[in-house]
């Protein structure tokens, strides 16, 4: 399961840092998002990995912590979903507005290197 | 606590006078007036006490934890410090009340006065060298804002920006310098401090600290070579000159020098440094004096002077020369003030401060011109007035200085020399302004001032002949009082007296004062029309001072652009190498070995739900570019396999909030996508040069391979975490504590809204912000002009209705979305139901405020996708400003709930109400705080998208150029801005090459999406 889980954040990774440095905008976007994908993984993998541990005390189990997953990675990672949304919905607004001013959609606003393209 | 009242005073009467009606000028001038008196007479209070030697100390608590409380002091030195900021204070306020005109501010005046006043004071009581620090860059940034008092005139501007540069430049030196003080002593406290004078002056850093301190001290009071910003300030309004450049602002840096004396002096070094810059700045500045043509030109380079006389006294390292140093200072004040006053006069009656047009006013203001003539024979060391004493004192100082021979006989000569120098430019103020011929071209009639404004001057020419007569019985014992407080038990004796023989000293006097008639007459014709000063003109201080500014500003410009860079990608790049390094190097030093605990296989299904993701993160990658709607739909699949991962790994909150999420951000993005520009592949890659495609190959590489490493180094360091044992964190008083604390069983909503309910408020404030500020960057959005038409699907349904706009007011949409509309119309109450379900059950089982707020928004939006927003509109106003502005105010509301039984913020509140029927109930004020995370998460999402679909909506939304030409006509107010507009602002040559290019592309190219 590890091995898997850590590749998967790492073709996240991979895909949000080639994104993270094109020259348009909405590839920079995409890039945040495929990369949040991956950190919020890698915070949640922080708590190790638990099948059937959910932190909800129930119970049978009482409140015993080896028997439940780690809940404050889950915690920072459910802060994490929220504000990453807004955050690309500012980022979204900013990159209109960018476009509108500059007429184009590279992340400088450039039209020199909107020309070489890349 | 009488003390601290001296200092709290005027700095509460500046407040008041802030608020006080700007017409007010009596109001605001009373009100100043008794703030002086006050001080003064609290001031007067404690003479008893100080008189006996004693020390007057008051101490309130400020820091204790790093050695600091305000410390308040008053000694002799302090006392007499003190009475003559505030005497002269109450003095000014009269003079000003009749100078200042009518249509000035005149409260803003007073206002700023009194603040000065306060933080002066607070300078004077300083029981402790770093709190005396903070008030010395106070009366720095107060006459700043007094000197700019004018602010409507450049000259005041450029003269007050120089003073505050200038001094505040050298308070910073001050902090260094009495920090290392501090430092060597062990203690910042000025008693401790003046009884280690041994000590420092051992101490190997003492140079370090004279030379830091010497710069602060100098520089306020405008000593060479940082004289230069004292004329300039000259701009101010002359009640401010008057207070500012003759007894308080520049008087602060001798008084500092006076107030570390015991520490600091005694030492070639103090010799070398304080004698120097007084000495320069007492020659220098009596030899600029007589060839300045503005009244106050000539009081401004005099006050360097005399300045540089107390400089140079102090820097004697002999006892009966600070005396003379404090006595200096004292008459200083009394003639320089009552001289400045007559030169407000004389400009506020005749319309100009002009030597070269004055002329002859004895006659139309003989009072003025009594008073002038007084102060000026005073300022030139005429017997019988006080200037004299203190003159005929430090004569005697150089004359008896021991050391090398150049010193012995060069401060006589130069001090003779200063003293001709002295009466030349004395005469030449007093004769050209009032007597010879009438002027006839004066601005305006002058007369005589009012009786209320001769007033102050009057009473301080008083004090300069009173003084000068009898001396002792005046002054004397204050002065000795003064003076003993700050040189201890072993005072030398030293007697004031008017008439000591003739002695060596009385001759001097004479040959300097017969020297300076002679001078002016020498210079008579010279002087006439010009402002010339002769010898010294090119070395100008404004003008090194501009230079070194400038140098500095592109020293700083170039290096910022060595260092930086606006490019984003540039940044990026060295952001995510930084990042890569940071993990790299402990892993370096540490290196990475085997994990410690046995994996689980892997499962079949996570694998090949990850084979997919991934291959929708790749192909979301790969086609971000060209194919924007495929890849945001790759990307949601990917998030879908996150979602699921959290899942199967025990996250149910996670996965439900990750899930909601990613539909609103998709709805989100679909929104955003229409006003990107078009881009199209285009067809044969030749037809771009061949030099721009290897550059383009090669960052492509370069990203792919940084884009490989970064994915191989975080997969790595995940599994070597994930294979480890975890450390002991937390985490296990959460689930411990869940229960029996918080009585919720869902761990995670118990941290968020009960353990950590800070952090969650924050971060919902943080949410709302985010959402005004997009709904606020919107309102001013200005879409490119070719996005500005309607889009091809919206035409092709706008034609297929006719043209007719949808009726808002059907009850359902038409056309294709009627049987849409209705579900969604039914999904709202059921998605409400939901959501509510999920709030209330959020704190034991999955669900909570985030997740049942961002249901509700989605149904929400639903209606606006399939209705259209006008239709959306017709049926329910939204506003998702209230439901933010609510959601805040139940959280804090929870949060305060807490404060009515004593305890802290955000603590959690039970009530178990029992209920006939229903039973017990279980009601606490985390629920109400989730509420508030559930109003507040509603409204943001809602306004962030609704404002997002408003645009297309909008109605001037019209294709036209008129955007560009607006842009390109931005007001051009200053000339920064004009580069930041042409940086900014499209060009219309420049737009227009790109709508050629955009039309281009589009013949040359094949249109893939």
């Amino acid at each position: 399961m590890e091995i898997v889980y850590a590749l998967a954040i790492g073709v996240l990774t991979g895909s949000g840092v080639w994104l993270l440095l094109r020259p348009r905008t909405f590839q920079v976007i995409m890039g945040l998002s495929l990369l949040s994908y991956a950190v919020n993984l890698f915070i949640f993998g922080m708590g190790r990995l638990a099948v059937g541990g959910a932190p909800i005390i129930d119970a049978i189990k009482q409140a015993d912590p080896s028997l439940y997953d780690d809940p404050v990675p889950q915690a920072l990672v459910l802060t994490a979903i929220v504000i990453g949304f807004a955050t690309t919905a500012l980022f979204l607004v900013v990159l209109l507005a960018s476009r509108g001013l500059t007429g184009n959609d590279h992340v400088d606003g450039d039209r020199d290197s909107d020309e070489a393209e890349s | 606590m009488s003390l601290v009242w001296i200092v709290v005073l005027p700095f509460a009467g500046s407040l008041c006078a802030a608020f006080v009606p700007s017409h007010a000028r009596n109001a605001a001038a009373w009100l100043a007036g008794a703030v002086a008196a006050a001080c003064v007479i609290l001031t007067l209070q404690h003479y008893a006490q100080i008189a006996e030697g004693d020390v007057a100390r008051e101490v309130l608590r400020w820091a204790p934890g790093l050695g600091l409380d305000f410390t308040f002091r008053m000694d002799g030195f302090a006392w007499l410090f003190a009475m003559l900021v505030t005497v002269m204070g109450a003095l000014v306020v009269l003079y000003a009340r009749y100078y200042m005109s009518p249509q000035d501010p005149v409260p803003r005046f007073f206002s700023f006065f009194l603040a000065f006043m306060g933080a002066m004071l607070g300078v004077v009581l300083s029981g402790n060298l770093i709190q005396l620090v903070v008030f010395w860059e106070l009366t720095s940034l107060t006459s700043f804002m007094l000197i700019a008092y004018w602010y409507h005139r450049a000259d005041a501007r450029r003269g007050a920006r120089m003073a505050l540069t200038v001094t505040a430049a050298g308070g910073l030196c001050l902090l260094a310098g009495v920090l290392i003080l501090g430092r060597i002593v062990g203690s910042y406290d000025l008693d401790i401090v003046l009884a280690s004078g041994d000590m420092v002056r051992a101490h190997s850093w003492y140079l370090a600290a004279l030379i830091l301190i010497a710069l602060g001290a100098l520089t306020k009071s405008a000593q060479f070579p940082f004289h230069f910003w004292l004329p300039h300030a000259m701009a101010a309004p002359t009640p401010v000159s008057v207070y500012l450049h003759s007894a308080t602002m520049v008087k602060a840096g001798v008084f500092l020098l006076v107030r570390l004396w015991p520490v600091l002096a005694g030492t070639d070094a103090w010799f070398w440094i304080i004698g120097t810059a007084g000495l320069l700045s007492l020659v220098l500045g009596a030899y600029a004096a007589i060839f300045q043509r503005d009244m106050k030109g000539v009081l401004a380079y005099s006050t360097i002077s005399h300045l540089g006389l107390i400089t140079l006294l102090l820097g004697l390292n002999s006892s009966l020369a600070l005396i003379a140093a404090i006595f200096h200072i004292m008459n200083h004040a009394t003639f320089k003030a009552s001289l400045f006053m007559a030169a407000g006069m004389v400009d506020h009656e005749s319309g100009t401060r002009d030597l070269s047009r004055l002329s002859g006013l004895y006659r139309a203001m003989p009072i003025t011109a009594t008073l002038a003539v007084v102060g000026a024979a005073s300022m030139a060391g005429v017997p019988l007035f006080n200037g004299f004493l203190s003159k005929e004192m430090f004569f005697a100082e150089t004359v008896f200085v021991s050391g090398h021979l150049i010193t012995r006989i060069g401060l006589p000569i130069m001090a003779v020399i200063w003293g001709t120098f002295s009466v030349a430019y004395s005469l030449r103020f007093i004769l050209q302004v009032f007597f010879g011929p009438p002027a006839g071209d004066l601005p305006k009639k002058p007369h005589e001032p009012p009786i209320w404004m001769l007033l102050p001057s009057a009473l301080l020419v008083t004090v300069c002949l009173v003084v000068g007569v009898i001396p002792a019985r005046t002054i004397g014992p204050y002065l000795d009082v003064a003076s003993r407080s700050v040189l201890g038990p072993d005072m030398p004796f030293h007697s004031l007296a008017v008439w000591h023989g003739l002695n060596l000293p009385l001759i001097m006097s004479l040959m300097a004062m017969a020297g300076g008639v002679l001078l002016y007459r020498a210079l008579g014709k010279y002087q006439q029309g010009t402002a010339v000063v002769p010898l010294i003109n090119y070395f100008d201080g404004q003008r090194i001072f501009e230079f070194l500014l400038e140098k500095l500003d592109s020293a700083a410009k170039g290096l910022n652009q060595w260092l930086s860079t606006s490019r984003l990608q540039v940044q990026l790049l060295l952001l995510i190498c930084a990042a890569f390094a940071s993990a790299l190097i402990p892993l370096m030093h540490g290196g990475l070995p085997p994990g410690n605990i046995t994996v689980a296989e892997a499962h079949p299904a996570f694998a090949l739900m990850w084979l997919v993701g991934a291959a929708c993160a790749i192909g979301a990658a790969a086609q971000a570019k060209y194919h924007r709607l495929a890849a945001l739909s790759l990307s949601g699949a990917a998030g879908l396999a996150t979602c699921m991962t959290f899942v199967w790994f025990s996250a149910p909150d996670l996965a439900l909030t990750q899930l909601i999420v990613e539909v609103v951000t998709l709805v989100l993005l679909l929104l955003g996508l229409r006003w990107l520009p078009p881009r199209y592949k285009l067809i044969d890659d030749k037809l771009v040069p061949l030099q721009v495609r290897l550059r383009a190959r090669t960052r492509r590489l370069r990203d792919l391979g940084l884009a490989v490493v970064a994915a191989a180094g975080l997969a790595t360091l995940s599994y070597a975490v994930l294979t480890r044992q975890a450390g002991e964190g937390i985490s296990p008083f959460f689930i411990e504590n869940s229960l029996p604390l918080a009585g919720g069983a869902n761990v995670v909503n118990v941290i968020l809204v009960d353990f950590r309910g800070f952090d969650t408020m924050g971060e919902i404030t943080v949410v709302g912000i985010v959402a005004l500020t997009v709904f606020a960057l919107l309102r001013r959005f200005r879409p490119a002009p070719e996005s500005m038409g309607l889009p091809v699907q919206q035409q092709e349904q706008d034609a297929q209705a006719g043209g007719l706009p949808p009726d808002p007011h059907a009850l359902l949409p038409e056309g294709p979305m009627m049987l849409p509309g209705v579900i969604v119309q039914l999904l709202l109450p059921v998605a409400g139901m939901v959501a509510v379900f999920f709030l209330l059950r959020g704190h034991n089982e999955p669900g909570g405020g985030f997740v049942a707020g961002l249901i509700v928004a989605t149904a929400v939006i639903l209606q606006y996708m399939v209705g259209g927003t006008a239709w959306a509109e017709s049926r329910t106003r939204i506003y998702p400003q209230y439901w933010i502005a609510l959601g805040l105010l139940c959280a804090a509301g929870a949060g305060l709930s807490a404060w009515l039984v004593p305890r802290p913020f955000l603590s959690a509140l039970v009530w178990q109400p029992t209920l006939p029927l229903i039973g017990e109930l279980h009601l606490s004020t985390v629920l109400l705080f989730d509420l508030g995370v559930f109003l507040l998460v509603i409204g943001a999402t809602v306004l962030i998208l609704v404002a997002l679909a408003h645009q297309s909506r909008r109605g001037h939304r019209k294709p036209v150029t008129a955007h560009v030409e607006t842009s390109a006509t931005e007001p051009l107010a200053e000339p920064a801005a004009a580069h930041h507009a042409t940086a900014r602002a499209p060009q219309p040559a420049q737009f227009a090459q790109s709508v050629q290019t955009a039309a281009r592309a589009a013949l040359d190219a094949n249109k893939e999406d």
